[in-house]
């Protein structure tokens, strides 16, 4: 019996087949855990350390280092805003205390109905049209008070769960297609390249 | 006058709203540089990006063709791409793995050949959720089309290449940081020596580390030679640049631009790019390369975009970001939060860049936010020279990677250029702009 679900389980799989060592998959593995849970919980981070042969210290301070990963529970929705150079020339921290106001909570923490998380981020990428706000690590481009305040009513209201799944930094990444061959094929095939290099290179004679 | 005459080269596609699809890129001469890359020796298809003297548009600005040259043989080898674009204000990379990710993709495998690697890897920051989407389906959609996978397009060589998410680390972008994230550890840079990845990397082996917007680069320049691309720009500087403008400007963006044939000027005033300052107001100063780089004030406008033009004038083009900060900016605020910014990101490792940060960020603060003492000005500065003795620029290392060094830039640029704006802080007992 896993914690992960069927789906989230198959996904994990397919993510660690992809690298030459396990422990590579750490961080695609912890985005997955934190899809099925909403934050990185002791069973999640029990089942990655599993997955990568790894243990849970190992796994739960590398997660630690990263700001995208939540070791205690957060709203539905992440609201992050951004208050780096671009966005504090562009009125970036007057969002964050509108955003503050309008969700009901301080920077840092979550809204009364649990709804939402309120981050202030260092830059997201997309400072020309700043101040950034981010949902869930999607772009909502909302730059004016009235746009914000928009967006929260809409996704109180749920119309916008296609445009910002819950916690799914990677819910549409799917791999199809891949190499299928084996390590001794691909090292035949560089070793023939490489002599046939070499046969072309004529020798330095010392 | 801004100089428009150079063609597009990784922004060519940016009038299709389906730039991102595999028909698009089909339709506007997809793959068609793959397929001539195959039909070449691989040591020739390294030449041509050698002779197109093409600077790695990460930040640090090292020729890709140097960096492939070191790679050390064995039977191993890894390519890694750089797609952890974090330096605060910098967002071309954004546009290119969102708006363009065949392009990327293909320029992999044109690279992979060319190195003769077979595994590559695409490290992209995790909070691109919708670069991270089209660059997995421009990958599965390029294995279905036979340009990855095993035998592309009949040649002898076969390649796979993984998307890898991170998760929120500005350090990430440091190589050998990156590395250590792909080996799903904390993103802490390595010990230098050995200085370069291509010697000791991914898993101990040999591997090539190259940005996004390199690797975009090198479509056009098999399609059109190495020649035909060292023909744009000039000096060292050649082909063009994606420079991602922000800040206090009427028309932010992200421009493509011939190196060294336009000016700071051009790209923030001219209609084509930025259309001049918000409400016409005049510039205070400049970031002209990432919050990393030191500023510079409007008597450099004029300057080329060029590399070695920016380093001769003591700061760097670095990661292709330019700030423009008006007279209704405070520098004090803007100082402030960059050091901010560096002392939340910075890994920990090294006591100069964990302290220095915090130190710096705090002195700031005070300053800004009222409590700020006249002796904190020299305090400031003295800070900043113990973290980068000499505050030189390339900076003297003290740190293990590059981000400590990069700390004081700001803060010293700042107190160079507006010294008297500290001392009002100070003497109002905070930011008289609020």
């Amino acid at each position: 019996m896993t914690h992960f679900r069927i789906d989230i389980r198959q996904r994990a799989e397919e993510l660690l087949a992809l690298y030459p060592r396990s422990r590579s998959a750490m961080l695609p593995l912890l985005h997955l855990a934190q899809e099925q849970d909403g934050y990185l919980s002791d069973e999640g981070i029990a089942e990655v350390a599993q997955l990568t042969g790894t243990t849970a210290a190992d796994v739960r301070g590398t997660a630690a280092f990263y700001d995208m990963f939540h070791l205690e529970p957060v709203g539905k929705y992440v609201v992050g805003v951004c208050t780096n150079i671009a966005c504090l020339l562009a009125g970036g921290e007057e969002m964050l205390e509108h955003a503050s106001s309008t969700l009901g909570c301080a920077v840092g923490s979550t809204s009364p109905d649990g709804l939402f998380t309120l981050e202030e981020t260092e830059c997201l990428a997309d400072c020309n049209i700043a101040p950034v706000v981010q949902v869930n690590h999607r772009y909502v481009r909302t730059t004016t008070p009235e746009a914000f305040d928009q967006l929260i009513d809409d996704l109180r209201a749920g119309k916008l769960e296609h445009d910002v799944p819950s916690h799914g930094t990677l819910i549409r990444v799917r791999r199809s297609g891949g190499l299928h061959a084996s390590r001794a094929e691909i090292a035949a095939e560089r070793l023939e390249a490489r002599e046939a290099r070499e046969a072309r290179t004529p020798k330095e004679t010392k | 006058m801004a100089t428009l005459s150079a063609p597009r080269i990784v922004s060519s596609r940016s009038e299709f709203a389906d730039s991102f699809t595999l028909s698009r890129y089909l339709a506007t001469g997809g793959y068609v540089a793959l397929r001539k890359a195959l039909t070449m020796f691989p040591e020739d298809v390294a030449s041509e990006v050698d002779q197109a003297s093409l600077l790695g548009r990460g930040g640090a600005g090292f020729p890709a063709g140097r960096k492939w040259s070191m790679l050390r043989k064995s039977p191993v080898s890894y390519l890694v791409v750089n797609g952890d674009e974090s330096e605060p204000a910098t967002f071309k990379d954004h546009y290119l793995v969102e708006r363009d990710p065949h392009q990327l993709v293909e320029g992999v495998i044109i690279a992979a050949y060319a190195l003769q690697v077979s595994q590559a890897f695409i490290f992209m920051r995790g909070e691109f959720a919708l670069g991270l989407e089209r660059v997995q389906q421009a990958v599965n959609d390029a294995y279905e089309h036979g340009a990855l996978g095993p035998k592309i397009f009949g040649s002898n060589f076969s390649l796979d290449i993984v998307v890898h998410p991170g998760a929120g680390a500005y350090i990430c972008g440091e190589e050998t940081s990156l590395i250590e994230a792909l080996e799903g550890k904390r993103g802490f840079p390595r010990i230098k020596p050995p200085f370069f990845p291509a010697v000791t990397g991914l898993y101990g082996e040999p591997t090539v580390v190259n940005n996004v917007e390199t690797m975009s680069n090198l479509p056009w320049i098999v399609n059109n030679g190495g020649a035909a691309f060292a023909a744009l720009g000039a000096g060292r500087s050649t082909g063009t640049r994606l420079f991602a403008l922000a800040g206090r400007v009427n028309r932010p963006g992200v421009y493509e631009v011939e190196m060294v044939k336009n000016t700071f000027r051009d790209l923030i005033y001219d209609p084509a790019f930025g259309g001049g300052v918000i409400d016409d107001k005049s510039i205070r100063a400049i970031i002209p390369g990432g919050v990393s780089a030191p500023w510079f004030g409007p008597e450099l406008l004029d300057l080329p975009l060029g590399q070695d033009e920016v380093a001769e004038k003591g700061s760097m083009l670095g990661s292709g970001s330019i700030v423009v900060m008006d007279e209704t900016t405070c520098v004090v605020r803007a100082a402030w939060r960059i050091t901010k910014f560096f002392s939340r990101e910075s890994c920990g490792q090294c006591t100069p860049c964990r302290e220095g940060s915090g130190w710096i960020e705090r002195a700031m603060y005070r300053i800004e936010h009222g409590g700020g003492r006249m002796e904190d000005i020299d305090l400031l500065l003295d800070l900043c020279d113990n973290i980068a003795p000499g505050l030189t620029w390339p900076p003297q290392q003290t740190t293990i990677c590059v981000l400590g060094p990069s700390i004081p830039s700001s803060v010293h640029s700042a107190i160079q250029m507006f010294r008297d704006d500290f001392v009002e802080h100070v003497e109002h007992g905070g930011c008289p702009h609020d």
